[in-house]
């Protein structure tokens, strides 16, 4: 524990969390009468109208990774790390709910995995769920690592105590209104992180002379780095080139490995995402999810972003050596840790919480707090409906007990929601060796992810794709992924975690650039392995594919519904205004 | 909009924001005499006018979510 931590909060701020929290364990209570079924528990009874299921889709994401992760990239990358959103998240939401959103939902799986046990075998789905939910117990690891490192700086709290409350809150409503208690919470915990970080941009905006005083404070620190002078508040000017910008990637890494790839593969396949969508009342509701999503999403860079960037300049030592609010990565030994060119190591992660205690009064700052932990738990909590969902359907009803009684599953997702808090608090003790959490997921995600986008897009428009194929291509897209890394590193890093562990072959600009390339070396492999393995094994019969491959399903119509609410309308809208953004912050 | 659950979400969340709006608008004008307090947010008395805010988006979807459940009821009757 710090001797002194960074601020003390008063009565009203604590007065603040203590009705959040009242708030989202009464959510849960209103919820028990109502959790009869598994159905009800995993699905939500597929009741939910659109704008809820579509708030819950980007709530449910809203996680440390989000908040905090995004904060730190536009710390360290300026605002091109709006094309986490503009050219990744906004693209593969589109499609998703056009194109995707008929097999998942019409199939009547129950899950992601349950797809894929539809569309090509046992097997295929085992490894999906078997990874997936190793990841969800992750990712929730991460998130609640990241939160307890953070209240314990800023406030002082013990780690393991802001770990175990945080944890029985999200416990205490999952097992009371299973899913519908986890997207009601999201909802509510939107529209709080929503208006806990308004305040703050609008601030930080206005202490730094407003967008124009920013670009002009943020070339400074960008030349003095060896960057154009926009390099920090341009998205796309220096992307011809990795090594003038600070990302360290390339126009064609960028679109294809992050923008194609991976965002691809978490959008359309993540189960935590996609089950918000399942639990919708219509299949218009469910392909409206995604779109309805997509609109609040293209506006988060200004609310997650923007204070990251602001911090770097927010204070008066923005210079050379400047780092703004951003403190030093401390060693073991409390000395500021120095990387290979003799620069001080930044903290990232702190750049956004400093923002709030540097700018919100005790009040606004109890707000913007309960606001970090909202997103902490909505993202939590999305992990482990997704975790006891899979666990329940994907492993247990398929691999240790068939047949069993529905009141028997229900108890086991009660069971599995415990054990995978559990588990997550584990994972929470282990995840501490990147500097970036952000870096460490994408990670993850393309180890385990970036095939997957190729097995979903041809085994939706390809028929002749077989089982064999898919996991076949799966395994050799993963390999591909794991040799790629143990092959790379990015530039000043130790071989060990962060990759060269087989050897050194190639070296890449920055972390973030050997991960997009990963990506699409696994999706590649993983494409190229499915297309031979399938075409080498035999097809199964047309009349057992059909509403789970595109060219065998009947097209979701549109007609009767008023033009304002048909799909494509949303979606043009959607993509129009991505591109605008792109072309504003050029 | 109540869906099956029975349970209208806009009403926690209209709740939680109008309750939250009033507290913090109070202690913005509890706070208002005293500028060393908002020394941080540019003198501006951020809990006051946030609160406000705040209050109104709370008692914005309390209303939505009164004026839907008559909706309901007069035409399940």
């Amino acid at each position: 524990m710090p001797a002194t931590p960074v601020t003390n909060l008063t009565g009203v701020d604590y007065a603040i969390m203590a009705i959040y929290f009242v708030v989202v364990l009464g959510v849960g209570w209103l919820l028990r009468r109502v959790m009869r079924t598994s159905n009800d528990f995993f699905l939500s009874g597929r009741s939910l109208p659109a704008w809820i299921t579509g708030i819950a889709f980007i709530s449910a994401n809203l996680g440390a990774q989000e908040v905090i992760g995004m904060g730190a990239s536009g710390a360290k990358y300026g605002i091109a790390t709006s094309h986490f959103y503009w050219v990744g998240a906004i693209p593969a939401m589109v499609f998703v709910g056009l194109f995707m959103m008929p097999f998942y939902y019409g199939s009547r799986a129950r899950s992601v995995p349950e797809y894929l046990r539809l569309r090509f075998d046992e097997k295929t789905r085992t490894l999906n769920a078997v990874s997936f939910a190793a990841m969800t117990v992750f990712s929730s690891g991460v998130s609640m690592y990241a939160m307890g490192k953070l209240f314990n700086l800023l406030l002082g709290w013990s780690f393991d105590v802001s770990i175990m409350v945080s944890a029985v809150i999200v416990l205490a409503y999952v097992l009371l209104g299973g899913l519908t208690s986890a997207i009601y919470n999201e909802v509510l915990q939107f529209f709080l992180i929503v208006f806990g970080f308004i305040p703050l941009v609008w601030l930080g905006l206005n202490a730094v002379g407003g967008w124009e005083g920013l670009s002009a404070r943020l070339a400074e620190v960008s030349t003095s780095r060896g960057f154009p002078a926009d390099a920090y508040t341009s998205a796309w000017s220096n992307m011809g080139d990795s090594a003038s910008n600070p990302v360290g990637v390339e126009w064609f890494g960028l679109v294809m490995g992050l923008g194609f790839v991976l965002s691809f593969g978490y959008w359309c396949t993540d189960f935590l995402v996609v089950q918000r969508a399942m639990a919708a009342d219509s299949m218009t509701a469910a392909r409206r999810t995604p779109l309805i999503a997509a609109v609040p999403k293209m506006l988060f860079p200004f609310l997650v972003i923007l204070p990251g960037m602001i911090a770097m300049v927010l204070v008066a030592d923005y210079g050379p050596a400047g780092q703004g609010l951003v403190p030093a990565k401390l060693a073991a030994d409390g000395a500021p840790l120095v990387d290979a060119a003799g620069r001080v190591v930044l903290d990232y992660d702190l750049a956004t919480p400093m923002m709030l205690v540097h700018l919100f009064p005790s009040g606004m700052l109890g707000l913007g707090l309960t606001a970090l932990l909202a997103s902490f738990m909505s993202g939590m909590a999305g992990n482990v409906t997704a975790f006891n969902t899979v666990w329940t359907y994907d492993i247990y009803q398929s691999h240790i007990r068939r047949g069993a009684s529905d009141a028997h599953y229900l108890m086991m997702g009660r069971v599995a929601t415990v054990g995978g808090i559990v588990l997550a608090i584990g994972a929470a003790y282990l995840a501490s060796a990147f500097n970036n959490i952000m870096d460490l997921l994408q990670l993850v995600f393309a180890f385990v992810n970036a095939p997957l986008f190729a097995t979903f897009a041809l085994g939706m428009f390809w028929r002749r794709t077989t089982g064999h194929g898919a996991f076949t291509g799966l395994m050799s897209g993963t390999i591909a992924a794991a040799l790629h890394h143990g092959l790379s590193l990015p530039a000043g890093a130790q071989p060990g975690v962060k990759g060269g562990f087989l050897g050194l072959l190639h070296t890449y600009p920055s972390e973030l650039a050997q991960t997009f390339w990963t990506a699409i070396i696994a999706w590649t492999t993983c494409f190229v392995v499915t297309i031979l393995v399938s075409l080498a094994t035999r097809a199964r019969p047309a009349d057992e594919l059909r509403g789970l491959v595109y060219s065998l399903t009947p097209r979701p119509t549109d007609k009767g519904l008023p033009w304002i609410r048909r799909p494509w309308v949303l979606a043009v809208a959607v993509l129009v205004l991505t591109a605008a953004l792109n072309f504003v912050f050029y | 909009m109540s869906s099956s659950s029975g349970l209208d979400i806009r009403v926690p969340i209209g709740g939680l924001f109008t309750v939250l709006g009033l507290l913090l608008a109070g202690y913005g004008l509890a706070t208002a005499g005293d500028p060393t307090h908002y020394a941080r947010s540019l003198s501006v008395n951020i809990n006051l006018w946030w609160g406000l805010i705040m209050l109104a988006f709370g008692l914005l979807l309390l209303l939505a979510a009164s004026l839907g459940r008559r909706k309901l009821s007069r035409g399940g009757s």
